[in-house]
């Protein structure tokens, strides 16, 4: 992961104990001490004098609720209310690299380390307490931020007047990584679920009364003094480098100037309408080279016919080859999968101040610690040098822009020796953000003469989800770092899918091709929710219902049958019986009400340790061609449920994204460009197409360590919908988004 | 292009922000530095994380210039506070809506709108009213609650008024 920045090396570069760090803007806030490094507990939980407790955590809440789950688990471990509990979050000088942002793995990763951070600071204090108080540890109890003899109320002592403002100075176990495979033990053990008095409640979001009062300070919303604002401005075909540049162009725009490094070029101005204005007047002429792309009808050709670079084979389970060449009966399919945006409500930006001597930059990426490596890396300047903090932007679903923009304005406020804001335009955010990669996903299967599965094999063949990486931590990574003449490598990597059935012979695989182009292009394929979790089930769940209906059995008892762990069963019985599932093969409750038909469909499978089933109702209007998935039910089981009120919500908006790549999402293309890149050409769901009812059923799991929803449910939402349109209307639609368009299309070959 | 002074009525106060004739009410309310909502969404009128209210009618500020905004503008921070907020905002904070949050000028200042002259709408009707409005993170569920309830306790306030009076 990322090179480790430790506390110890930053507090002997800045020469003292106590470093002054600004907050947010031109707020200078009152002297911060470094933290020490992972292995030290004061790194993870400070008790102040006052004897409120401080987490400080390497992950960033966005907008999920993350932060106040942790709060509630560190509250529980120090047997306080969560509200006790403030987080320090999205600093880089700080807070540990926990890696951000990243696969769900929120509280899985970052509440987990805390928890143990926690534990162990309540171990340490019931020590000092004991011999405070003369009274054995074990006959204590505690409360709120007080430890008293347990029937002697009187006989106490506070948490700050042990260690308030001192610091524990007390070592905690660690593993030695950084980013998500950080782990911290303590000597402490965290406390058993059946004695939990914070976890498990719900508790309200701390972040939403400013988003609606109209109070919260975004990225976009920060002005540092003295600020440029800047527009990048981006080739208009793939691949095309700025030949000259007039810049007697913005003579007419105040204050307007260029600056170019490589094929890397921006225009800048004290007020931002003239940023503006000036990206639109400059004049430049570019290179013309050959179309980058082919024909988008040519896409998924494309994927086949282009050579293989890499390939991946999963553990291979029996001998799935004997059973396919045995001469049982063989079904299979293929699916497909477009390229789709991030398409974050606002495009990104970013402010960053490049100092001689100091540097901070203010992003909305989701990955901090690893942006602050790569701001470093593009300053030629040491690793921990430079300060970057988090904010909340325009929505985040992985690799989105924002990483992109914080290179852009480290690059230009280095040139330019002035803070400087990035803020892309619309057709920016949605054109050249990066995409989640378009696939072709083939499925196979044996089944006997009973509907068992014999043998399994999927294959995935695509772009790769690592043509950037999913961090900024190398000027690569980023489009202003390419366009400014650093190469990238692109990596390979796809994935396997994730279902839940015992297959006695399987082999899952896949394949990447190459990219477009190995250098900064608007389809360049990155992380996007659930890296290529939905284009995986949507083949591989869609697939399981065919071989239900082929083999003329109900598609949720088929999939019982296949699985044998108990906790796969009871979410898709849950979610089953919520829906009030009738049994029947698919297409065997097609059913008219007036001018709709109505469908249902089911899929299920895991996804980053958590387990879900969802069964959606639709509605296809034949000669609209719309879906509405009217009722959506989900059955979810990531562990423990620390704050069930979040939770709901969250599994909410996976579903509704989830709907809304199925239904409408693809990203559109000529021969050198992308050509959907505002809310017109690149449609998303609208609250008219809103499901009317989302049913959650949520298995808490007390005893397991809490995995991931932040991300999950998305992959199985499609599959479901498109199950829930084969049940309607007898069509099979293999190819995602199921738009009206090719509703009607395929409902016409009937 | 030569800039003007220009003066703006926003939550009630009298701003004044230098613009060019071209310049977009949403940039020039960016220009007051205490402010933070509205957002730049898509600056083409089809998202509407830049609404406004213009004289009581929502607007989306990117797509009108600075200088055509003679009347009364209220942003989200205007239409209620932490002490007094508007009955939808408590409505989407009992709900707690947001994810990202970056979207909810649109929702907000529609929804409140709408409410004014819509005493009991129903699901379909809200839909309609909201329609267009864009939510990237899915939010749209919490969404229609939202405004249900923010209705019914708008309603309820209503008929108490109605009692006192
Ligand atoms: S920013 Fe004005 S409607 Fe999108
Ligand atoms: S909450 Fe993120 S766009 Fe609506």
């Amino acid at each position: 992961m990322n090179a480790p920045l430790s506390r110890r090396a930053l507090l002997q570069a800045a020469g003292a104990l106590i470093v002054t760090v600004p907050l947010s803007g031109a707020v200078v806030a009152a002297p911060v001490a470094v933290k020490p490094g992972p292995a030290d507990l004061d790194a993870w939980i400070a008790v102040g004098r006052d004897g409120r407790v401080t987490a400080f955590v390497g992950k960033f809440d966005m907008g999920m609720g993350l932060d106040v789950a942790i709060a509630q688990m560190v509250g529980e471990e120090l047997d306080m209310s969560a509200d006790k509990v403030e987080l320090v979050m999205g600093d880089t000088f700080r807070t540990v690299d926990q890696g951000g942002v990243s696969g769900s793995r929120g509280l899985a990763n970052g509440g987990v380390a805390l928890r143990a951070a926690a534990a162990e600071a309540r171990r340490l204090l019931g020590e000092a307490a004991s011999k405070h108080l003369g009274a054995p540890a074990g006959s204590l109890e505690a409360w709120d931020g007080a430890i008293w003899v347990a029937g002697q109320p009187k006989r106490r002592v506070t948490y700050a007047a042990l260690v308030g403002g001192k610091g524990f100075g007390a070592p905690i176990k660690w593993n030695g990584q950084f980013g998500n495979a950080l782990a911290i033990t303590g000597e402490a053990k965290p406390k058993a679920a059946a004695k939990y008095r914070v976890v498990g409640k719900p508790m309200p979001r701390r972040d939403v009364a400013a988003k609606v009062l109209g109070t919260a300070e975004y990225v976009s919303d920060l002005r540092v003094a003295g600020m440029l604002h800047a527009r990048v401005i981006l080739p208009p075909a793939a691949g095309a480098v700025p030949v000259s540049v007039d810049e007697a162009s913005l003579s007419g725009i105040q204050g307007a100037q260029v600056v170019r490094q490589k094929d890397f070029l921006a225009v800048l101005a004290p007020v931002e309408w003239d940023a503006v204005r000036a990206s639109r007047a400059l004049k430049v002429s570019w290179s013309k080279p050959p179309p980058a792309f082919p024909d988008q009808a040519g896409l998924y050709d494309h994927i086949r016919k282009s050579p293989s670079v890499q390939t991946s084979v999963g553990p291979k389970i029996g001998d799935p080859d004997a059973v396919f060449a045995s001469g049982a009966r063989v079904i299979e399919a293929e699916y497909e999968w477009p390229f789709q945006s991030h398409a974050s409500l606002g495009p990104a930006c970013a402010v960053a101040d490049v100092r001689p001597d100091s540097a901070t930059v203010w992003t909305a990426s989701q990955k901090g610690h690893a942006q602050a490596l790569g701001c470093a890396k593009l300053l030629g300047r040491p690793p921990g040098s430079v300060r970057v903090i988090t904010m909340i932007g325009p929505g985040a679903y992985g690799r989105n822009d924002a990483g992109d923009a914080a290179m852009a304005a480290t690059m230009l406020s280095a040139k330019v020796g002035k803070p400087v804001r990035v803020q892309g335009m619309r057709h920016e955010g949605t054109g050249w953000d990066p995409k989640g990669p378009a696939s072709v996903h083939r499925a196979r299967a044996a089944v006997d003469e009973k509907g068992a599965i014999l043998a399994y094999d999927f294959h995935t063949r695509g772009f790769s989800r690592a043509e950037i990486n999913f961090t900024e931590n190398d000027p690569k990574e980023t489009l202003a770092g390419q366009f400014a003449g650093y190469d990238n490598k692109p990596g390979h990597n796809l994935g396997l899918p994730e279902d839940s059935y015992d297959i006695p012979a399987r082999r899952l695989a896949w394949t990447s091709v190459a990219p477009f182009l190995d250098r900064a292009n608007p389809l360049r394929a990155s992380h996007l929710r659930d890296p290529m979790g939905p284009q995986m089930h949507f083949a591989s769940e869609s697939f399981f219902d065919e071989v239900a209906l082929a083999t003329g059995q109900d598609p949720v008892a088929m999939r019982l049958r296949h699985m044998t762990s108990a906790r796969d069963i009871a979410v898709l019985r849950g979610a089953a019986e919520k829906a009030g599932w009738v049994s029947g093969p698919p297409g065997a409750r097609r059913e008219k009400r007036g001018d709709v038909l109505v469908g249902r469909g089911v899929a299920c499978g895991r996804g980053h340790g958590t387990l879900i089933a969802i069964v959606a109702e639709v509605e296809v209007t034949p000669a609209t061609g719309r879906v509405w998935a009217r009722r959506v039910v989900v059955a979810h089981d990531c562990g423990l449920v620390v704050n069930p009120k979040g939770l709901r919500t969250v599994i909410e908006g996976n579903v509704v994204h989830g709907l809304s790549r199925a239904l409408f999402e693809e990203v559109a293309f000529d021969r050198s460009a992308v050509t959907s890149v505002d809310w017109a050409t690149y449609p998303i769901i609208d609250i008219a197409d809103t499901p009317e009812t989302i049913d959650i059923v949520l298995l808490n799991q007390p005893d397991i360590d809490p995995t991931g929803a932040g991300e999950p449910t998305t992959r199985f939402v499609a599959a479901a919908v498109a199950n829930a349109v084969f049940d309607a209307t007898g069509v099979r639609f293999r190819r995602a988004p199921l738009t009206p368009e090719r509703i009607k299309a395929g409902l016409r070959k009937v | 292009m030569a800039q003007q002074r220009l003066k703006l009525r926003v939550n009630g106060k009298s701003r004044a922000v230098s613009v060019e004739a071209d310049t977009p009410l949403l940039y020039a309310l960016r220009e007051l530095s205490d402010l933070n909502a509205p957002h730049f969404g898509c600056g083409l009128a089809q998202c509407g994380a830049c609404t406004v209210h213009l004289d009581g009618q929502p607007v989306r500020s990117c797509a009108i210039p600075a200088t055509a905004a003679t009347g009364e503008i209220v942003t989200l921070a205007g239409l209620g506070t932490a002490e007094k907020p508007h009955p939808v905002q408590q409505a989407w904070i009992d709900e707690e809506v947001p994810q990202c949050g970056y979207c909810v000028s649109g929702w907000i200042m529609t929804a409140a709108a709408f409410l004014k002259t819509n005493k009991n709408p129903t699901d379909a009707q809200i839909r309609e009213a909201l329609a267009g409005l864009k939510c990237r993170c899915g939010t749209h569920t919490a969404i229609l609650r939202a405004v249900k309830r923010a209705a019914q306790v708008m309603a309820k306030g209503a008929m108490a008024k109605g009692v006192a009076a």
